[in-house]
């Protein structure tokens, strides 16, 4: 049922029995959904809470930009470094966190057509979060905890700092034990038929890695806990390292994702597009639980304490299936919009269905530029930098940040904004205001992101070190300092960073606005100024016709994705075999 | 039909373009995993992890042995110290400098150990832009070959405090 706007004919027969207690349960005028209404409370704490983060994470964002900008040089360096680990854990842990929080209770209910497990155990986690989130805040602004989100020992924060992130990791996990607890409920209530919606496999894909990550965490923050109190010796730091990255790392497989997830999601509500083959879309999130569990080694690549084969064969072994698997969603996805917009009539050319795409709905246009920035940034420099030969180039310059802020935010959390284009409207039922700041509101976010990051890898590649307050290292005991390309790509950097700021701060107007002052809304969407996707009268190819699903443009897209990748990658490896010789 | 059950008979096998794509991105994934193994042989540049446990205070007593014995002048009170070809070269990093500044020679190979008194450092050489972390209780010993001329900074790219932007360090090739 491809549909936004359903006529009631069109809604799935007589759907399966739910399990929802009466008067806990409403019914979405716009899906047809079933929306629980213990589930829609904590969705709506959630996503608010993570609104909250992204904004105080943001305002910091923009003062490091400025103070890496060196011709503004904003922050002193105290407050440099702590804002620096302000944002990195506002932005990477709270707001995406929260999100996925959310994200992970709408799947196991409206999607399943079940009732949430448990509301005690929810309040349980939300409230943990939350204390965790607001202590370490805390701890962080009073200058308690200048260590970085990463935390690295023997640099030792606040004993509260680590307690903050136990009670956030725990939190986590009883969230996501009730993700599992509602889809036990619904199948042993069986409120579904068949198997379950792709998007819930995604979610529960990005749930079991949750909790492999989340008791990494567990591992490396309780002994360093203890060790702040004084009750225990310091962890040895390689070790340390080792278990930190398993929780990192791994989380970022959680976002992965739980963004594939969001752009299967978008994707269908915002075109009508249905996967070609669910099977290898469940194959490829198959791959990402089985083969990310040791992608961790790319951030040790050049560390003591591990050998050449240790990293090598966790880097390729278990990176490189999951970056198949990327590939694989990288693919699929377009390929289902172009058949979606083929199916209605769209095929001009390659790209007709392309340029005919609602771009000027922010739910599409936010999808499709994560998609992008992901795939052609993101995906190519994230696999180039965790090569473990090419990482003696990259590791901790700036490189880094300009490869993450392309998968994360431009990724991630652009794909989490356009989610939010949905939610407010069906589940918190509020219109938006200043419609048009919100149909540019993802071309900004993602242009400010892109030129940022574009400006950091190459201030990076220039040898600029990130997590680092002066590139002039003015009273240094040996002169240091970087030429006037690095200063260049440092001020583009600057001014992406103040356009992303925009993008962002728009952005969180726009839904607080919408949330708390907006005009309720009864089951229509908001009219982004273009026809609404219309169900298709009959299927666009009559069902097992399959192989009839061509999608020659994506088929351009993509080569031309990989002919970057392989240009990117050997132009890495040449560069490479410039530098000293090293054993 | 992401969000709603698949059609019946939805486990098939990949077909068409999606097929293509599939193998295409397989193939690649191969050479990528092929580029390290082969170039952890054939080529110049590796990250091997070579290290050693060592208790902070002893890898102190050998920096401060080595510079005895191989010291060859001083700038601004920090000792130059020039390894023998071949030999091993130390380099301490510690809260906030690179401790001693070094004089190679160009195309010699030397075993360069390089551990941290204090808190975790990043070692990144400037301008060739080479990387590597340093662990407080590791003795990380880079085989090092300078293939350039020229006087080089070492500065520290792993947060380690509030003087973490003013450690820098020299090495001098000639
Ligand atoms: C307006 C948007 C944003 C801007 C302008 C921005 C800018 C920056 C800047 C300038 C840095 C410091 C780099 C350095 O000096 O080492 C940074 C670090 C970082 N950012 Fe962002 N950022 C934005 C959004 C985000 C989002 C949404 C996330 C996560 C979802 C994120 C995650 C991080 C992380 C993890 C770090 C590294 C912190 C660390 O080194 O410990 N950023 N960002
Ligand atoms: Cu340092
Ligand atoms: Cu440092």
């Amino acid at each position: 049922m491809s549909t936004v706007i359903t006529s009631p004919d069109v809604i799935p027969e007589a759907p399966p029995r739910g399990n929802h207690t009466s008067g806990k349960v409403r019914t979405c005028a716009t899906t047809g959904l079933s929306v629980c209404l213990d589930a829609q409370r904590f969705i709506k704490l959630n996503a608010v809470f993570a609104v909250v983060f992204l904004a105080l994470g943001g305002i910091a964002a923009l003062m490091l930009g400025l103070t890496r900008w060196p011709a503004v040089h904003l922050l002193p360096a105290d407050w440099y470094y702590r804002l620096l680990t302000f944002h990195g854990l506002n932005m990477l842990i709270f707001w995406i966190l929260f999100m996925e929080v959310a994200i992970l209770y709408f799947a196991a209910t409206s999607l399943l057509n079940s009732r949430l497990a448990s509301a005690k155990v929810a309040w349980v986690s939300f409230g943990m979060m939350a204390v965790g989130a607001v202590m370490v805040d805390a701890v962080v602004l009073m200058g308690l905890g200048d260590v970085m989100m990463t935390s690295y020992v023997p640099l030792m924060a606040h004993p509260l700092f680590y307690l903050g992130i136990i009670l956030v990791a725990v939190g986590t996990l009883i969230a996501v034990g009730n993700f599992f607890a509602t889809i036990y409920i619904a199948k042993r209530d069986r409120t579904y038929v068949g198997s379950v919606p792709l998007v819930v496999f995604g979610a529960t894909a990005a749930a079991i890695i949750a909790v492999v990550t989340l008791l990494h965490g567990a591992v490396v923050m309780i002994p360093t806990f203890t060790w702040s109190l004084g009750w225990t010796g310091p962890p040895d730091p390689a070790w340390y390292r080792i278990v930190w990255w398993g929780l990192g790392h791994q989380s970022q497989q959680v976002n992965v994702c739980a963004m594939v997830s969001v752009w299967y999601l978008l994707g269908h509500v915002t075109t009508g597009a249905k996967p070609l083959n669910e099977a290898v879309c469940r194959s490829a999130f198959v791959l990402y639980i089985l083969f990310i569990n040791l992608a961790s080694a790319h951030h040790l690549l050049v560390d003591p304490g591990v050998s050449a084969g240790w990293k090598i064969w966790n880097t390729s072994y278990a990176m490189y299936l999951a970056v198949l698997a990327s590939m694989i969603h990288g693919f699929t996805v377009p390929a289902s919009i172009e058949v979606a917009m083929r199916g209605k009539g769209h095929i001009r050319g390659l790209f007709g269905w392309l340029a005919k795409a609602p771009w000027k709905n922010p739910g599409f246009s936010a999808m499709f530029l994560s998609l992008v920035i992901f795939g052609f940034l993101g995906g190519i420099t994230g696999v180039t930098l965790g090569t473990q030969q090419i990482n003696i180039l990259a590791h901790n310059t700036l490189r880094i940040p300009g490869h993450f802020h392309t998968t994360v935010v431009g990724g991630t959390s652009l794909a989490f904004m356009g989610l939010a284009y949905y939610v407010i409207p069906l589940i918190f039922r509020k219109d938006f205001y200043w419609k048009g700041m919100a149909r540019w509101q993802p071309y900004l976010f993602a242009i400010g992101i892109t030129v940022m990051a574009l400006g950091m890898s190459f201030a990076g590649s220039y040898g600029v070190p990130r997590r680092h307050w002066d590139v002039e290292f003015s009273g240094a005991a040996q002169a240091a300092g970087f030429g006037s390309g690095a200063h260049l790509m440092l001020g583009i950097m600057g001014v992406g960073s103040v356009l992303a700021f925009v993008g962002l701060i728009s952005f969180v107007l726009l839904a607080v606005a919408a949330v708390f002052f907006g005009k309720p809304i009864e089951g229509k969407m908001p009219s982004w100024g273009e026809a609404p996707v219309v169900a298709a009268a009959k299927p666009a190819v009559p069902a097992g016709a399959h192989d009839d699903h061509k999608a020659p443009g994506t088929m351009a897209l993509v080569i031309i994705l990989l002919v970057s990748f392989v240009v990117y990658y050997f132009a890495n490896w040449k560069a490479l075999s410039d530098v000293w010789h090293v054993r | 039909m992401s969000i709603q059950a698949p059609e019946a008979g939805w486990f098939r096998p990949p077909s068409g373009g999606e097929r293509t794509w599939m193998g295409l991105a397989l193939v690649w994934c191969l050479v990528m995993s092929a580029m390290m193994p082969f170039w952890h042989f054939k080529g110049q540049q590796n990250s091997t992890g070579e290290s050693y446990t060592v208790e902070p205070v002893k890898f102190i007593e050998r920096v401060e042995r080595f510079v005895a014995s191989n010291k060859v002048g001083e700038d601004k009170g920090i000792p130059i110290v020039e390894p023998a070809p071949g030999g091993d070269a130390y380099l301490l990093g510690r809260m906030w400098s690179w401790y001693p500044i070094l004089k190679l020679k160009q195309g010699q190979t030397y075993r360069l150990h390089i551990s941290s008194s204090d808190l975790q450092h990043g070692f990144s050489l400037q301008p060739v832009n080479m990387n590597f972390q340093v662990l407080p209780g590791y003795d990380h010993v880079l085989t090092l070959t300078p293939t350039m001329k020229g006087d080089y900074q070492v500065i520290c790219n792993e947060f380690c405090g509030i003087g973490h932007h003013l450690m820098t360090g020299r090495i001098i090739v000639e």
